[in-house]
């Protein structure tokens, strides 16, 4: 079973490649990335003008939902999102019911991710038993049975000393913490960005200090242990500032940031529809200086992955007051279309830095396989198509949740196909 | 046809079909509202304190936070207007059995009311009501929001006194952080031009309480200083839990209105006060119940203001409020 894709622009920037190239898929791998390679034999996959082809884009900040949540999402329905999204590969988070402290979990998680056969999914465990902050979790054994790295996301890893002994710890397993950064005195009930929005909304308020005390202790002690710490879903400019500061000093300190926080501010939560629980998440939407000081830092450099936190929740849950409304939006469909249209068409970053962002760099933070297109290598490529116009239609989202702030949004660039293990598993009846 | 000369005469009507906030109203909507309330004011004051403004309408007043003052208030206007009422209290209701608001909500629509009151301890309930119900949703507090009708009977009363809102200096000292009656009446007061001043600890001041339009000071002295109003909020005990406050004894040290610190104000000034009164925690007796307070006359304003509110919202401006036949 052969397949060529012809010409497209090829972009990869781990082997310095950007040009014409077909790309010949053989038996699930590249057999080939060359200048007009025969068809014969081969399925052919034409490319339009304008596509562009590249190693597979990687969501390292997914909820999967499964076990326990599956009124949310699925395994299989979260998979079909990704590859609707563009995403060949998703690291899911380990919030689940139970959560995923224990490698039979683990073991569960890759099994239903096998029979969906949709994106790859590389589960992340949790570092303490039950997230509780107690006790760690048997992360040599969670590590053997497939997490590619630890984090109590939802919640942070509170004390200071189990931050400090997780981070030796998964060290020695050559994995990071990936850390919720949020200290939970100053958040307290907080459900939104403490600003002059939420004040005004009479919402209680967590300032971005919440997240960037937690983002100062994390980055000390990665340096103390000499581990890798992630911080999960940056907002706050005074983060940016302390993550800056450790990679300055050396310190093994890398950072992602979610396409809301670099798109919106909290204004949304006084917009034409007021209250909008499809605007909550955490950390919140932020204010204007934050924002663009998430897109400065990805700009820079100083972002290294722009991830999703996917987090898929049902309708009833979100039809509520909003204090009362769980936090999250669903991101897996929306992403590539607006890293498009907010930061590749304005001229802020290159697509070569785009799919740094969202396939490279992913890559390279967990140790994945993929970031880049190797011959030999598993064919996980995704075809996008810059110039395609995009209207966001929650009801027809992919996800078995709609809770998408982008709801009727429209912009321009999105996702031709997605192809894993040389498979296509998805293509956009739009873009062909 | 009694005082139609006096009271207006439809020249301005109410652009939402809610009552949301203050904020999305402008001048003329709020004097719309309190010259409404002059002429409700007198219908207090008959013998027979009945019209039949609302004679068929079913007013639901669903209270999912204790209120004795506010819930009484709409009970008493509504009927004095003849509406037909109903009071739901958060204990007797569905909510306790895990319904959510939204289909406890929609069974009482299910059976046609025209107007829903609601009290809720959640910020922006009652917009959530407003765009999935059918009927009128008047928000008769919503957490740390808005209490509007609070506003619109304190700006009747202040009105009553000094005859303007524009130009006065206005003192509002106490938990501005969780008080919905400090945003109301901060979106009122502005919109009609008075100098808002607002004091509290450093600890009980909404971030960005610049940005409201207001003056904050941490100094009572300073806000009560030549003020024409001074409007205390209430200081809930629970606060020292949160570290806002050291202690109650503390707080009335340095923030509690006292005789002495009333001698700052203004000569005529007047002392008001939402309820429930904590008295000698924000405010010593000999003030609550001295010459300057008009805080019971806040309450008796309350029950003319929301039959303003409440006839001006079921859309019936062709009917005189006043016609007793």
């Amino acid at each position: 079973m052969k397949t060529v894709l012809k010409g497209g622009r090829v972009i990869d920037p781990a082997n310095g490649r950007d040009g014409e190239f077909d790309i010949l898929i053989d038996n699930g791998v590249i057999a080939r990335i060359g200048r007009d390679l025969p068809a014969h034999g081969a399925d052919v996959f034409e490319m339009k003008p304008g596509w562009i082809v590249t190693p597979g884009l990687i969501d390292i900040h997914v909820h999967l939902r499964e076990p326990g949540q599956e009124h949310k999402e699925t395994i299989a329905t979260g998979t079909a999102s990704a590859v609707a999204g563009g995403f060949t590969a998703v690291a899911c988070m380990p919030n689940t019911d139970p959560v995923n402290d224990h490698a039979g979990i683990t073991e569960f998680i890759l099994k239903k991710a096998m029979e969906a056969g949709r994106a790859r999914v590389y589960p992340i465990g949790a570092v303490s038993l039950g997230s509780k902050g107690d006790q760690l979790a048997e992360l040599g054994e969670q590590r053997h049975a497939g997490c590619v790295a630890f984090t109590d996301d939802g919640r942070p890893v509170a004390t200071a000393l189990l931050m400090r002994r997780a981070l030796e710890y998964s060290q020695m397993l050559g994995v990071p913490i990936i850390n919720h950064c949020e200290d939970p005195s100053l958040k307290g009930d907080g459900v939104a960005h403490e600003g002059y929005v939420a004040a005004r909304l009479g919402l209680r308020g967590i300032p971005g200090e919440a997240e960037s005390i937690m983002v100062e202790r994390d980055v000390s002690l990665a340096e103390l242990a000499g581990a890798h710490v992630h911080i999960a879903h940056m907002s706050a400019r005074q983060s940016l500032r302390a993550v800056r500061a450790g990679k300055d000093r050396g310190v093994n300190v890398t950072c992602e940031v979610a396409p809301h926080h670099f798109t919106l501010t909290d204004e949304s939560l006084d917009g034409p529809v007021k209250y909008d629980t499809n605007f909550k998440m955490n950390p919140p939407l932020r204010e204007t200086a934050d924002r663009d000081a998430m897109i400065e830092g990805i700009v820079d450099g100083s972002v290294d992955v722009i991830a999703t936190d996917h987090a898929p929740h049902h309708i009833d849950e979100k039809m509520v007051e909003f204090d009362r409304a769980p936090f999250g939006i669903v991101g897996l469909e929306t992403a590539v279309a607006i890293v498009f249209d907010r930061l590749v068409r304005p001229g802020l970053i290159s697509m070569k830095r785009m799919i740094e962002l969202l396939s490279v760099n992913p890559a390279r933070v967990l140790h994945l396989p993929g970031g880049r297109l190797d011959e030999q290598a598993p064919a996980d490529i995704t075809v996008l198509a810059p110039d395609l116009a995009i209207t966001i239609d929650a009801a027809r989202l992919v996800s078995k949740s709609k809770n998408t702030p982008f709801d009727r949004w429209q912009f321009v660039g999105g996702v031709a196909a997605t192809i894993v293990g040389g498979k296509v598993v998805y293509r956009n009846a739009a873009a062909n | 046809m009694t005082t139609s000369a006096e009271t207006p005469t439809a020249a301005v009507t109410l652009k939402s079909r809610h009552l949301l906030g203050i904020a999305g109203l402008d001048a003329d909507e709020i004097s719309l509202i309190l010259d409404t309330a002059e002429a409700m004011k007198e219908i207090g004051g008959r013998a027979i304190k009945k019209v039949p403004t609302l004679r068929g309408r079913t007013v639901v007043n669903l209270f999912f936070e204790p209120s004795t003052r506010t819930r009484t208030s709409f009970e008493i206007a509504e009927k004095r207007l003849s509406a037909d009422t109903l009071s739901i209290a958060t204990a007797t209701s569905s909510v306790t059995k895990g319904e959510s608001l939204l289909d406890t909500v929609r069974n009482i629509e299910a059976m046609s009311p025209d107007m829903i009151v609601m009290r809720h301890s959640s910020s922006g309930a009652p917009h959530l009501l407003a765009r999935t119900c059918r009927s009128t949703i008047i928000n008769a507090g919503d957490g740390m929001h808005e209490h509007p009708t609070q506003a619109l009977l304190d700006a009747f009363t202040i009105r009553e006194h000094k005859r303007r809102l524009a130009g006065l200096k206005i003192a509002i000292v106490g938990d501005l952080l969780h008080s919905r009656v400090l945003r109301s009446n901060v979106a009122l007061l502005n919109t009609m031009g008075a100098h808002v001043w607002t004091s509290a600890p450093a600890t009980l001041m909404p971030s960005h309480l610049s940005d409201f339009g207001v003056r904050a000071t941490t100094s009572v002295d300073e806000a009560v200083e030549g003020a024409d109003v001074v409007m205390m909020l209430r200081i809930q005990h629970e606060r020292m839990h949160g570290h806002y406050i050291p202690s109650l004894r503390e707080y009335f040290t340095m923030f509690g209105l006292t005789p002495e610190r009333m001698r700052r104000a203004a000569p005529d000034a007047i002392v008001m006060h939402p309820g429930p009164m904590n008295r000698g925690v924000e405010i010593d007796s000999a003030v609550a119940d001295g010459p300057f307070s008009v805080i019971l006359e806040q309450v008796s304003n309350g029950v003319a203001v929301r039959m303003a509110v409440l006839y001006l919202l079921s859309g019936r401006d062709s009917v005189d409020p006043l016609d007793v036949h």
